[in-house]
């Protein structure tokens, strides 16, 4: 029997397996072929196509459209895959609305675009449902390369020098490949474990070993790396969680977005994973949407998002504002945390109204409280655990456009490199450039 | 709401609209089914010999090409004339005359050429009261191999021979079914006039492959893994048929005979145009065998809709009305001077117009860094190939420059007056005759 939203504090079991089984059931559907090919003909072929310019890896978005058209949706994945290797997650959790999908003309024309992410997602399910990989090896270069780091910077990185020739060791500190694909993201973008699939699918093109357990200050040293291998590439993400710097942050039932979103994905039955009846979370991006709007499908009775600045401001897109607020989630705007009450365990929180003109956030002194039984901490990850003697660009690893760090042959890339936003795709495109460029200093 | 009523050939029916010769005719229940559902008369399915019918491959009868979203553009089918005892279809007719006196009934005759076979069964068929003949000289398959059908279409003087017998053994309306499947549509409907003919019903089917299946290599439809080259029909035929159609309206020495004009007629605006080209009547069959009797609703509204907005009481107000626009290429005006103008109030910035001018044309299109498009007027040639590429309806457009205004592609000015090929300076038929 299920405890129901209205039960109090952090329990399991709110709701139904059949109840959860739905509500993480699949965001957006995979097209059937019929529905592909209809989604596919609304393409125009572009002339120099607003979308691809968009695209972080700039996969050739017609090209890949016209051959679903012409029912070649493997001819298409190969298309997407060419560049970006990871294009069936990106197919999944890009945000579309705002990069190729805010660009397609048809949005200029009738506010409703060609539905590219879906179309990618169709290419791609279609030829990893085969079983096969379409890229092979060249011949053995005799070169070894570290990546650190199976996310999707390290594992575009390794498949792109894998692909060219070279041999290269991952090392990854947690007991799965895969990074924020396997440990973030909300648990309905990505379902069925297709994490796991396309990293198995991936590593198919060989080369590739994938050292578990494998860190830097655990027993890995940057100077070890550069000795035993020929070129290395960091990709190790934002280990790091900021603070609320709140009175109270230290009561239980306060945690890390982060962590609850990797608890959630890896959790094998949901109605065993506890989640408050008065829910807020305190940020105003990716993960904050994702951890409000998967609290609230757990069964959670009241979710806020508490967002120091502006809707305008907030970093999530307002696809994902709205996908929220459909779910229940209740949002509000200029609030800032002050302190969280409670005895031993958090019952309250207090936020403070704010005025977030002109890039400063100022508090009004106007206070408020929410029942908050669970709070979780979402305004961002920083740079941890980054070897001594690279340089730095404000809070992350400085890297040039090839991802040359400021040390000898070592790259960096994805979200602890310098440039870019922190997304998969961005990710991706660092890694595999990062790739192209190492395989040119080695063959020189 | 404007009168739909039509008088062709001294046939009356509430609306221009008939179903073509074809399986929707082919029997009683299906007539029925028409005229309930507002048809404004049908030419019954083509009528063979007595004896044993004819018989169709138990394999599929059909193939198609499609558009966006499966829509249907055009059908192509390997069915012959009906394969029902005439015995039958004949009582049929005469049955459904009786009880819709107010539509046309037509009944389509094939049978082969030799004048005892017509004189055979035309009094039959007058006997059901039917309001007029058609002859079918058009289908090109199944039937031609036996000597009929597009067999028959494609020899003008058989055309008139047959013409000119049904004429002497039937005294209704006779309506000659050309085949599009020649190379000058002219000739035949010459002969049918010169035969006697009231009037010509255009186009037939042509003849066509619509899909080869590339894992056995059979030519769609397959039969057993063969295929046979079908008659193909449907919107994707309407220019072909349009052109036949005013190529006869136009042709002096056809002028004025009347057509029941046939190819592709979908909506009311396709029937429009081919009654503007001079068509008394319209003949629909891919339409209805596509979405149902039904369709007829918008057809018979939409032009009464039209008629309404233009002020025209009666179809005849319109009928024809294109005919003297259409002419010969060498009498187009080449004093006429337009240049494609692109509103970028309404561009969507994909490009295609770009693409489109700078590979294929006239690379009269510029294009900046931030996609702004604009038409080099010294470059553009008027091609409207920018126009029919373009996404956006109406984004496009081809401006008439004015009289006095200079051409920047070429340096001229503009002239009022009209001058065409037959008297231009590269002309060596024109220097000829000076």
């Amino acid at each position: 029997m299920a405890q129901g939203q209205m039960a109090p504090g952090i329990v399991a079991g709110r709701l139904s397996s059949d109840e959860l089984a739905a509500n993480f059931d699949d965001l957006h559907p995979a097209y059937a072929p019929h529905e592909a090919a209809v989604a596919a003909d609304r393409c125009y072929f572009c002339y120099d196509a607003p979308c691809q310019t968009a695209c972080p890896t700039e996969i050739d978005i017609p090209l890949f459209i016209r051959q679903i058209q012409t029912g070649h949706p493997e001819a298409a994945a190969r298309t997407i895959l060419e560049q970006n290797i990871l294009g069936g997650m990106c197919a999944r959790v890009c945000p579309t609305e705002t990069l190729c999908e805010e660009a397609c003309v048809r949005e200029a024309a009738e506010g409703k675009p060609v539905e590219i992410g879906r179309l990618q997602r169709y290419a791609t399910d279609t030829l990893m449902a085969r079983g096969v990989h379409p890229f092979t090896r060249a011949a053995p270069s005799g070169k070894r390369v570290a990546v650190v780091g199976a996310g999707p910077a390290g594992l575009a990185c390794a498949h792109r020098l894998a692909m060219l020739g070279h041999d290269v060791v991952i090392h990854e500190a947690r007991p799965k490949a895969g990074g924020l694909n396997e440990f973030g993201i909300a648990a309905y973008k990505a379902t069925g474990g297709f994490a796991g699939a396309e990293v198995d699918w991936l590593l198919k093109i060989g080369g590739i070993t994938v050292e578990q357990g494998s860190a830097l200050g655990q027993g890995l040293t940057l100077d070890a790396l550069r000795a035993d291998y020929d070129a290395v590439f960091l990709s190790i993400g934002l280990a790091g969680v900021n603070a609320l710097r709140a009175a109270g942050e230290d009561k239980e039932g306060v945690r890390d977005a982060v962590d609850f979103i990797a608890e959630l994905r890896q959790a094998g039955d949901l109605s065993a994973l506890p989640v408050g009846r008065n829910v807020v979370v305190i940020g105003g991006g990716m993960t904050a949407i994702d951890a409000a709007v998967q609290s609230k499908l757990l069964g959670a009775e009241n979710v806020t998002v508490a967002y120091r600045r502006s809707r305008a401001e907030m970093g999530a897109s307002r696809f994902e504002q709205d996908l929220a607020a459909s779910k229940g989630v209740r949002l509000m705007f200029n609030v800032m945390p002050v302190a969280v009450h409670g005895n031993r365990s958090a019952v309250e929180i207090e936020l403070e109204y704010t005025t977030s003109a002109g890039g400063s956030v100022t508090g009004t002194g106007e206070t408020v409280r929410l029942a908050a039984d669970q709070v979780f901490k979402a305004i961002g990850q920083t740079l941890k655990g980054a070897p001594e003697g690279l340089e730095l660009d404000g809070r992350k690893i400085r890297v040039d456009g090839s991802g040359r760090t400021s040390v000898p042959g070592v790259w960096a890339g994805g979200d602890c490199a310098s440039g870019g936003e922190d997304l998969t795709v961005t990710a991706v495109a660092e890694g595999r450039d990062a790739a192209m460029d190492i395989h040119t200093q080695l063959s020189a | 709401m404007a009168d739909l009523k039509t008088n062709f050939l001294g046939i009356e029916s509430p609306n221009p609209f008939w179903l073509a010769s074809a399986p929707p005719t082919d029997k009683e229940y299906n007539v029925r089914r028409a005229f309930e559902a507002g048809w404004g008369g049908v030419v019954w399915k083509t009528l063979g010999s007595e004896g044993p019918p004819v018989v169709n491959v138990n394999g599929p009868r059909y193939g198609a090409i499609y558009g966006a979203d499966r829509r249907l553009l055009g059908l192509n089918n390997i069915e012959l004339i009906t394969d029902r005892p005439l015995e039958t279809n004949l009582e049929e007719i005469a049955r459904v005359k009786a009880d819709y006196p107010d539509r046309a009934v037509i009944v389509s005759i094939m049978v082969p050429c030799e004048e005892a076979e017509w004189k055979s069964i035309l009094p039959r068929v007058a006997e059901t009261g039917a309001d007029g003949i058609e002859l079918n000289f058009g289908c090109p398959h199944g039937m031609s191999e036996r000597g009929m059908g597009a067999a028959v279409g494609q020899v003008p003087e058989y055309i008139e021979m047959v013409t000119r017998w049904c004429k002497t053994y039937y005294d209704k309306p006779v309506i000659v079914k050309l085949t599009p499947n020649i190379t000058d549509i002219r000739y035949p409907a010459r002969a049918a006039r010169n035969g006697g003919a009231d009037a010509v019903s255009l186009i037939n089917t042509i003849s066509s492959i619509t899909s080869v299946n590339l894992d056995n290599f059979s030519p769609e439809p397959s039969i057993d893994g063969k295929g046979s080259h079908g008659g193909y029909c449907g919107p994707a035929v309407k220019p072909i048929a349009m052109n036949m159609v005013a190529e006869i309206a136009r042709d002096p020495e056809t002028r004025g005979l009347p057509i029941s004009g046939i190819g592709g007629v979908t909506t009311w605006r396709d029937a429009a145009e081919f009654m503007s080209l001079g068509c008394g009547t319209v003949q629909v069959c891919t339409a209805a065998m596509t979405y149902g009797f039904r369709v007829v609703e918008e057809m018979k509204s939409g032009l009464s809709q039209w008629m309404d907005e233009k002020g025209y009481s009666s179809v005849n107000d319109f009928v024809g009305r294109a005919v003297p626009n259409v002419t010969d290429w060498q009498y187009l005006n080449l004093n006429y001077v337009a240049k494609a103008k692109i509103d970028q109030d309404q561009c969507i910035k994909c490009g295609r117009c770009y693409a489109a001018c700078e590979d294929t044309s006239h690379q009269a299109i510029s294009m900046s860094e931030d996609r702004v498009f604009e038409v080099m007027d010294d470059e553009c040639v008027a091609c409207n190939l920018c126009v029919d590429v373009c996404p956006i309806d109406g984004c496009i457009s081809m401006v008439a420059m004015q009289p006095g205004e200079t051409d920047p592609r070429t340096g001229k000015v503009v002239q009022a007056d009209y001058s065409n090929w037959t008297t231009h300076p590269n002309n060596p038929m024109a220097r000829a005759a000076e």
